[in-house]
């Protein structure tokens, strides 16, 4: 070392403050817009929005760390083959204190941001039979029933039509209402920032406002047994008047079964399952 | 020890054989299986039409399993002392002094330093056994449609990765190194329930074993996780998950004890809680959570295997009982678990920064408080697992916060790891190479957790790519990059011979940017809505998959370099190591190597604090110790 020590903490400070200036922009204007899970619904911009912000917090602390570590691995290394021994700091109140206080700021800030998010509308989660966050205005009900290994979707609105396919209207906030026939499975709308588990026996809503005409994909997200890698489907949202199409042609191919279909409920028990018989 | 330096013996072959020692054991244990699978045929197969119709009698195999640990046990030797004790006879220590050489490794021992040597090699080859199994997971996801395993038996293989991986490391630093190291750096002469500490090892082969033989009954389909209805549809190879994490879990318990009992009471004299050395305090805030948290994942099997013995419907909705139920208890249990997994590796890297960068603990205070916050905070968070699932959904402002308060205390790591390098000399070698590879690791690990526990973000994370990728940052990168510091740094110790360093820093090398090259893709696969679990993907993410299916590879390697160090350092080359080749100053460097059978002569008096290293600083740890080099 230099007769006159290096100020090692200014030269990282620096360093970290340059980093930081050329990497958070970058990570809010050129990666922010590509994080998941797009913009296909007002709850996935809303999530693409929460990313970024959790991004753009992170992205300094990650270059004052790295930055650090990088630095004290080249400059505090050890140059000899003797065994030389180093400084024998052993803490400093000041720099704990202003740790402590800085993160949990940071901390403070995420969980209320985080907070702030998902009581909009829930964020597209599953929130439980009676969410917290609920739909302002109107709502189009959808029942998706998971069973093994295969959604399919009731409109009860439209006399509980039982579709093996999910077309949505657009421009319409739809309240999906998830179940499941047996093992759990988990309704991953994916474009659409949807995910609720199926649970046998319980109902959990999810709340989404389509956007314009798109397809989306559906993925089962919990393991569910054997098929559980092709539980998947593609769904559709459309225009309004597409929408009644569909619906009325639906109603009218399933008319005959109509009436052997158990009535619309927000759970269905099967028959009492033991294992042992 | 070589074989020709045994006392000679003159008995028979036969009356050496028979005797207790692993090959009666694996005898009764056989035996144990045959009886446990017939008394299981008897009291059942008449009485349920189930069996008649899916030729699955939980009832047979839980009973065999059983009877084959008792029988295992019996043959080990583990029922000689209470039986001794009943019987009104003297008690005997012929465990640990009588059998000699080799022979400690393979038969019951309650030498702790035998215990720690017999955990390396077992934990070792499970991990491997695990390592395989991904591996294989990998070779299925090179492709998007089925590739070499069916649907059923890919399932298998990925749950019996997460359940070797998440069951038997649990102990993969405590089982090891803080059998093997505690009592030397506290001053004691051994652990405090010597038998129960060969027990916990005992208990972890066994079932090791059975987890393995689930492939004999058609696998299971639930992951790790085992969330119930799925595993009560499962055939009989969910029966063998629940033994072997039931014994698992048993085992946790027991150790945690073990370790808290020699620590609070077998401290030599000094060794106050303030000098404690910093790897102890992590054993002392994982055993906390050891005993805390496993027995209730041992509760919970009870239950779901009475569910698919006895037709309780405990987890069953349609008769009445709650999925949401095991979801409940399963992370209760499941995430103090993960943090039983990454503690130790805190402790680890806090322990050697200071050797490796000649610096005294920064902020000893501060990472003590860091690591007993971690656990206190990860009983409270549990329910951030279950975000998506509908259950207690309005109390997730509260996870969502309890969850991100807890990198208060994992930063104070961070911070404590931050002040030790400063203004150190930092010398590369290989365990501290592993350790600034645990910084590294567990920092994307850490940043990536912050999207997990926020709920709008998470709800495309959860049980995702995305989370796979972060919880193998944290535990792959974090306590497995901690586990072959811990081999580099004391295995000189616990073996007496030199690993070849040379290979060493190939290893890290190759498995530093192998790991990365694994799972930083990851984080984008499950971004771009791969599920988890899942045996076929969309075809646009094939070339990401096939990325990381070859960096797996490579990390595979690495460990094949490992191996291949390790079998030629301890069996072929074993050039003797130095007695302290770091310069610690740490109580297990100053004692001959190789260590004695009761450690120290005298029980040392600790003198002054443990991490002396810095410039002014030359003052002996403990009297009447001399220092080893």
């Amino acid at each position: 070392m230099s007769s006159s020590p290096p100020r090692h903490g200014r030269r990282i400070a620096l360093y970290t403050i340059i980093a930081s200036l050329i990497t958070t922009p970058l990570a809010a204007l050129v990666l922010g817009p590509h994080l998941p899970p797009g913009h296909g619904s007002r709850e996935a911009a809303a999530q693409v929005t929460d990313n970024t912000v959790l991004t753009v917090v992170m992205t300094p602390i990650a270059c004052l760390v790295l930055v650090y570590f990088a630095y004290a691995a080249i400059v505090f290394r050890q140059r000899g083959t003797e065994i030389e021994e180093g400084a024998t700091t052993r803490g400093h109140a000041g720099i704990q204190t202003a740790w402590i206080v800085s993160t949990t700021a940071i901390v403070l800030f995420l969980a209320g941001y985080g907070t702030w998010a998902l009581l909009q509308t829930g964020s597209g989660s599953g929130q439980g039979p009676v969410p917290m966050a609920s739909a302002d205005g109107a709502v189009l009900p959808v029942q998706v029933i998971g069973q093994q290994w295969e959604f399919t979707y009731r409109y009860p609105t439209y006399g509980g039509l039982e579709t093996s396919t999910l077309v949505l209207p657009a421009h319409t906030q739809v309240e999906f209402h998830v179940t499941s026939l047996d093992a759990i499975h988990s309704f991953w709308a994916y474009d659409l920032g949807v995910k609720a588990d199926a649970n046998p026996g319980a109902d959990n809503v999810a709340i989404v406002r389509t956007g314009d005409a798109r397809s989306f994909d559906v993925r089962c997200a919990e393991v569910c047994g054997l098929w559980h890698g092709y539980m998947a489907d593609t769904g559709q949202v459309v225009d309004s008047a597409s929408f009644a199409t569909w619906v009325a042609g639906q109603r009218k191919a399933f008319a005959p079964i109509a009436g052997s279909m158990p009535p619309y409920r927000p759970t269905y028990q099967p028959d009492p399952q033991r294992r042992a018989g | 020890m070589t074989i020709a330096a045994m006392p000679r013996r003159t008995s028979p072959l036969l009356r050496r054989l028979v005797g207790f020692n692993l090959i009666t054991a694996v005898v009764l244990g056989a035996i144990g299986y045959y009886l446990g699978w017939w008394l299981g045929h008897q009291v059942s197969v008449a009485a349920t039409d189930h069996y008649a119709d899916t030729n699955q009698n939980d009832v047979a195999l839980f009973l065999a399993y059983g009877l084959a640990v008792v029988g295992f046990l019996t043959g080990l030797g583990f029922l000689n002392y209470p039986v001794s004790r009943m019987l009104g006879r003297p008690a005997s220590v012929a465990a640990k002094d009588e059998a000699d050489g080799w022979k400690r490794y393979v038969s019951l021992c309650t030498d702790h330093k035998v215990v720690g040597l017999q955990y390396l090699i077992g934990i070792g080859f499970f991990l491997l056994v695990g390592g395989v199994n991904a591996m294989l997971i990998r070779v299925e996801l090179l492709r998007p449609t089925p590739n070499i395993w069916p649907a059923g038996q890919y399932l298998t293989l990925v749950g019996l990765h997460g359940s070797m991986m998440m069951g038997m490391m649990t102990s993969g630093i405590l089982g090891p190194f803080a059998n093997y190291v505690v009592p030397l750096m506290i001053g004691a002469r051994r652990m405090a329930f010597p038998r129960i500490e060969a027990l916990t090892f005992w208990l972890l082969m066994a079932a090791g074993v059975i987890l393995t033989s689930a492939v004999f009954y058609g696998g299971f389909p639930t992951g790790w996780t085992g969330y119930e209805p799925l595993a009560d549809q499962a055939n009989m190879g969910m029966d063998s998950y629940i033994v072997f994490f039931a014994l698992v879990g048993l085992s946790m318990t027991l150790l945690g004890f073990n370790m808290l009992a020699t620590v609070f009471s077998m401290r030599a004299p000094g060794m106050g809680w303030g000098r404690l050395p910093i790897f102890v305090w992590s054993v002392v805030a994982t055993s906390a959570l050891n005993v805390l948290a496993a027995p209730v994942l041992v509760t919970t099997l009870t239950m779901v295997a009475l569910d698919r013995t006895l037709q309780t419907t405990f987890f069953l909705s349609s008769s009445g009982g709650s999925p949401f139920l095991y979801e409940n208890l399963f992370w209760v249990f499941g995430h103090p678990e993960v943090y039983i997994l990454a503690i130790p590796g805190f402790g680890i890297v806090l322990e050697l920064l200071p050797v490796f960068a000649r610096k005294p603990l920064w902020g000893y205070r501060l990472a003590v408080s860091g690591m007993v916050g971690v656990a206190l905070l990860s009983f409270f968070v549990w329910q951030h697992h279950l975000f998506m699932s509908g259950l207690n959904a309005n109390l997730r402002p509260f996870y969502m916060l309890s969850t991100e308060l807890i990198s208060l205390p994992t930063g104070f790591t961070f911070l404590c790891a931050m002040g030790t390098v400063w203004r150190g000399r930092i010398r590369y070698d290989v365990p501290m190479l592993f350790c600034l590879g645990w910084v590294f690791n567990f920092f994307i690990g850490g940043l990536s957790g912050v999207f997990l526990s926020d709920v709008p973000s998470d709800t495309t994370t959860h049980g995702s790519f995305f989370t796979m990728a972060h919880f193998h940052y944290t535990i792959m990168g974090g306590l497995i990059f901690t586990f072959f510091a811990a081999i580099y740094y004391w295995l000189p110790k616990m073996a007496g011979v030199q690993l070849n360093q040379r290979l060493g820093k190939v290893h890290f090398w190759l498995m530093f940017v192998s790991f990365n090259s694994t799972f930083a893709p990851l984080f984008v696969i499950g971004a771009l809505g791969q599920p988890r679990r899942v045996v076929s993907y969309p075809k646009d993410l094939q070339f990401l998959n096939q990325w990381v299916s070859v960096s797996a590879f490579v990390l595979g390697i690495s460990m094949v370099v490992f191996l291949a160090n390790f079998v030629w350092s301890l069996v072929f080359a074993r050039i003797p190591a130095d007695p302290n080749p770091w310069h610690s100053s740490s109580l297990e460097w100053q004692v001959p190597t190789p260590v004695p059978v009761h450690n120290f002569d005298r029980i040392p008096v600790i003198t002054a604090e443990l991490y002396p290293y810095g410039a002014e600083t030359t003052a002996p740890a403990a009297e009447p110790l001399t220092v080893g080099s």
